[in-house]
């Protein structure tokens, strides 16, 4: 959709919330576009209503007025122009809808968990927040959102985005903030009792108070260390191997595996992306990497969502630095992307304003292909 | 309705009167199992319009607590819990025992056999059965509300209501269930009826548009209402045994019941709308004296809306993670669905050309369905558009839309209707001046109960919110603006339930065509003989043909209708002078 122009309007449309993104611009000037139409078209049928109304009201009680037909031309003209004009709403529509879906693959991003009646936010840095989420404008900012319970949606009415929440899956939205400030951010779907108290604020920060903000987390660890714990308490690490070049544990190493395409048992291959890392975690039998056996317990009530997302974290951070993934779409260039623990948290994630650090990794080469069978040697290393 | 003999001797100079029995539908038989157990497609449709009064009474009460509530930012009025109940029980109330019966229940089932020509349904004991069914399903619906209510919202999506409600939602459910099979009877009964039991000379193409209408309703209610049926009973079967189709954690997915639940739910919309437009069809013909412009047109546009509106229950689910592809796919239909709504609005406002237009209150109410549909049909082209659907999903917006179509179109269809045929089914006139008052008042308190929601919508605020923001005061003024309006819409719909039972007994005698009206049902007395007509009705004339009002006779013994100058009418062309 790049090649066709989005018509967008900055001027602030009555009844309207902030525009605060930059999709804002363009859905009100569709919703100016549409007002405009739906005037026009009543005021149209209106007139014309009120005119025969008055003209050829009953004069005398027996009146009996010379029957018309119909007219093929009348009738295809008013079936064929209103057909046209929809179609023009149809495809101005579309182009706001793929923009708005059509994630980035350089941008900020966020982990989001809908809860009753809560949003739990986890930034990449590690910082949490509940009810409140902290960004910085005029930086892209993907969120990956998934529902511990019923089906939420992410509404900031200032942004124009929305996106339901639900649950067994990852879905993704995207945003760039345009202006700073505080927005209302709600649950659009109803989701039980205090469906309405189930919202909070997007505070939306210059450059200089963001980086403040990032510095006063305090003993905040960042998503993919909090994951590499999880890691080893849960046992994992006894079957998978995390290091580039290590031998093969009873289940497929993990080591540059985000973002490649995974053969699995039966046929097929699957795209390694935060869906299936987490489809493999808690219903491991669904998708078996191809030569290995169904012997992964599920995970399946032991972790939390939020867990699984720090798992999702550390593995997508198991990558030779500069390879790491943006996102599910592979080969996509990043510049930089979290690695394990220990260093500060606005060094650590690269910012999309400045996409310039990148630092230590592991400058070892691809991890061998999934497949390598079962070599029965469990017990290895980290 | 006992007065049948003082209603001669008061009429006595009603020349109409004095040739026919004073035997009618309503004074055939007496007590109430002559009513209860009655195969009369009339009685019938009058047991269902006290039901859906009931039914919309109690709706509209669940609504009036909805405006109190949203008065204040602040939830002080009742609790949330309540309040969830309360909009749940609203729209359970209204969509399945007022919006899809109504129309079809109470004018479909009085009207359709006597448009036809014909003595009563195809199967009047199936047409009896399925208000039995009705009020079955109605009532368990009623008791689970009654008994602790249900909170899921009328839409029941899951994992809420399967694995996270505790209230009544098996008990509601059922209730639902059952009423899907009296729907499913009633559609079965207008399809074969319109077949099967035409009067001679009743071809297709001269039977009222409001037939048409019914029976592309009836196609949906067969092939919609099934699907409803196999929903409800798979979510309670995950809510009672925790079979996983819906629940994700047990492999199911939750995104499928909401692809389910619309395949019935938008056609249903259609259900609701396409009785109404059959109601506006025949009072824009009726009150203007001119047939339909673009019959054909009306009429088949009535086939599309039915086969397109299958095909568009994706645009519900724009952003509930279905594919980018699917909703363009939903998008576009949705829009070409739309045509057919607009070629029929453009066709009645063609028809009041070179019309006689009279100001009775049916034609008042077609007016204010005109340009309330007019208003919630393009609103609907706003939520077909996908990136714009993004913002007003699930907002009042989408709130403001679907009122102004279901009140602004199905309840002005059916205020319209009762009115137009109010004379046919009791014998007796309403009041004109009242009713063209509360047309008015009705109108006025409808806008400005909605039209100030599409604005709170497009602001951001959610549907289904016990409280919001008190730091917007414009929320605040634009709901008090909604409450206000509810006040007004409320009092206006009080006015017609008092005098139209008032009119029953005081009412003005009403001769068999009032208006008048060309088609069938306005050639028997009125009320109607229990066999509708003394003789079996010979058509010869098309759908809406206006003759000077002497000739249009009402059809009684040895006179059938007989073609004027000798020349069959169907020969001559519509376009003659016929002064």
């Amino acid at each position: 959709m790049q090649s066709i122009p989005i018509p967008n309007i900055s001027l602030p449309v009555p009844f309207s919330p902030e525009q605060a993104s930059t999709f804002a611009p363009h859905v009100d000037a569709l919703y100016v576009y549409l007002v405009t139409l739906t005037a026009f078209f009543t005021l149209l049928i209106s007139a014309a209503i009120i005119f025969f109304a008055v003209k050829y009201r009953r004069r005398q009680a027996a009146e009996l007025p010379r029957p018309i037909a119909g007219s093929m031309v009348l009738e295809l003209t008013w079936t064929i122009i209103p057909l046209m004009i929809a179609m023009t709403i149809f495809v101005w529509g579309a182009s706001i809808f793929f923009k708005a879906y059509r994630a980035p693959q350089q941008a900020m991003e966020v982990y989001v968990v809908g809860k009753q009646w809560m949003w739990k936010f986890q930034h990449q840095t590690g910082q949490r927040e509940i009810n409140e989420l902290h960004v910085p404008v005029g930086a892209r900012v993907k969120l990956t959102m998934t529902t511990e319970d019923v089906i939420h949606s992410f509404y900031v009415p200032a942004f124009r985005i929305k996106q339901d929440v639900v649950p067994g899956r990852y879905l993704q939205t995207w945003f760039e903030a345009t202006k700073t400030g505080k927005f209302y951010l709600f649950c659009a779907e109803y989701c039980g009792t205090n469906h309405s108290g189930m919202g909070g604020y997007i505070y939306v920060m210059d450059q200089a108070a963001y980086q403040q903000w990032l510095a006063g987390g305090t003993g905040t660890e960042s998503a993919a260390s909090q994951g590499q714990k999880l890691f080893q308490q849960r046992g994992c690490a006894s079957c998978h191997q995390v290091e580039a070049g290590g031998q093969q544990g009873l289940g497929p190493t993990l080591y540059g595996i985000f973002g490649k395409q995974q053969q699995i048992e039966g046929d097929g291959a699957v795209t390694v992306d935060e869906g299936y890392i987490r489809e493999s975690i808690l219903n491991p039998q669904a998708k078996i990497a191809a030569g290995f056996q169904n012997i992964m317990p599920t995970f399946q009530g032991q972790v939390s969502e939020e867990q699984v997302l720090q798992l999702v974290a550390y593995i997508r951070s198991l990558a030779p630095a500069g390879q790491q993934q943006g996102g599910a779409a592979a080969g996509a260039q990043t510049t930089s992307g979290p690695t394990t623990g220990g260093v500060p948290p606005q060094q650590q994630r690269s910012n999309p304003l400045h996409p310039s650090d990148v630092r230590q990794g592991n400058p070892a080469p691809q991890a061998p292909p999934a497949g390598g069978g079962n070599t029965g040697n469990a017990n290895r290393q980290q | 309705m006992s007065t049948n003999t003082t209603a001669a001797a008061a009429t006595g100079t009603r020349e109409w009167r004095s040739r026919f029995p004073t035997v009618n539908y309503l004074n055939a038989d007496y007590g109430i199992w002559s009513w209860l157990l009655t195969k009369d497609h009339k009685r019938i449709g009058l047991l269902y319009l006290i039901s859906v009064s009931f039914f919309f009474a109690i709706g509209g009460a669940y609504a009036g607590a909805i405006r109190l509530e949203l008065l204040t930012p602040m939830g002080d009025l009742m609790q949330s819990s309540t309040y969830n109940k309360v909009f749940t029980h609203h729209g359970i109330m209204m969509v399945f025992f007022f919006l899809i019966p109504a129309i079809p229940g109470v004018l479909g089932n009085f009207l359709i056999p006597l448009m036809i020509g014909a003595k009563d349904m195809a199967f009047p004991k199936i047409n009896l059965l399925s208000w039995y069914i009705f009020m079955a399903g109605g009532l368990i619906t009623f008791c689970a509300l009654l008994f602790g209510g249900v909170d899921t919202g009328w839409t029941f999506y899951v994992p809420y209501s399967s694995n996270f409600s505790n209230t009544y939602v098996t008990l509601a459910g059922l209730g639902i269930f059952i009423n899907g099979f009296s729907s499913i009877l009633t559609g079965l009964n207008f399809i074969v009826t319109t077949h099967t039991m035409r009067a001679p000379g009743m071809t297709w193409f001269r039977l009222p548009l409001f037939v048409w209408s019914h029976y592309a309703t009836a196609l949906i209610m067969i092939l919609g209402t099934p699907v409803i049926a196999i929903t409800i009973l798979l979510l309670a079967l995950e809510r009672l045994s925790h079979v996983g189709i819906f629940d994700p954690a047990l492999g199911g997915d939750p995104v499928l019941f909401q692809h389910m639940f619309w395949f019935y739910s938008h056609p249903a919309v259609y259900i609701m709308i396409l009785p109404s437009m059959a109601v506006i069809s025949e009072v824009v013909a009726t009150h203007t004296r001119k047939p339909i412009f673009g019959y054909s047109f009306v009429a088949f546009s009535s086939l599309a809306i039915a086969v397109f509106g299958f095909l568009v229950w994706g645009h519900h689910l724009f952003v509930s993670s279905q594919s980018v592809y699917a909703g363009m796919i939903f998008s576009m239909i949705s829009f070409v669905v739309a045509i057919p709504s607009a070629v029929k609005v453009f066709n009645w406002t063609a028809t009041m050309y070179k019309g006689s237009i009279s100001y009775d209150t049916p034609m008042l109410y077609a007016f204010a369905f005109i340009g309330l549909f007019l208003i919630g049909g393009m609103t609907g082209l706003f939520l077909a558009a996908l990136g714009f659907d993004i913002h007003v999903h699930d907002t009042y917006f989408v709130v403001a839309h679907f009122h102004y179509v279901m009140v602004g179109g199905t309840v002005m269809g059916y205020l319209g209707g009762l009115h137009n045929w109010w004379p046919k089914i009791t014998g007796r006139m309403y009041p004109e001046g009242w009713a063209r008052f509360a047309a008015l008042v009705v109108f006025v308190g409808f806008n400005l109960t909605f039209f100030p929601q599409f604005l709170l919508g497009y602001m951001g605020m959610p549907r289904r919110y016990h409280a919001y923001p008190v730091g917007e005061p414009m929320w605040q003024v634009l709901h008090v603006m909604s409450t206000g309006g509810a006040t007004v819409l409320g009092i206006g719909l009080l006015i017609p339930a008092v005098y139209f039972i008032w009119s029953m007994r005081y009412g003005r005698f009403a001769p068999a065509n009032p208006w008048p009206g060309t088609g069938l049902e306005w050639r028997t007395p009125s009320p109607p003989p229990t066999e509708n007509f003394l003789v079996t009705p010979v058509v010869t004339w098309e759908a809406y043909e206006y003759r000077p009002i002497e000739e249009l006779q009402t059809i009684g013994p040895g006179e059938p209708d007989q073609p004027i100058d000798g020349q069959h009418p169907a020969n001559r062309g519509t376009e003659t002078e016929e002064r």
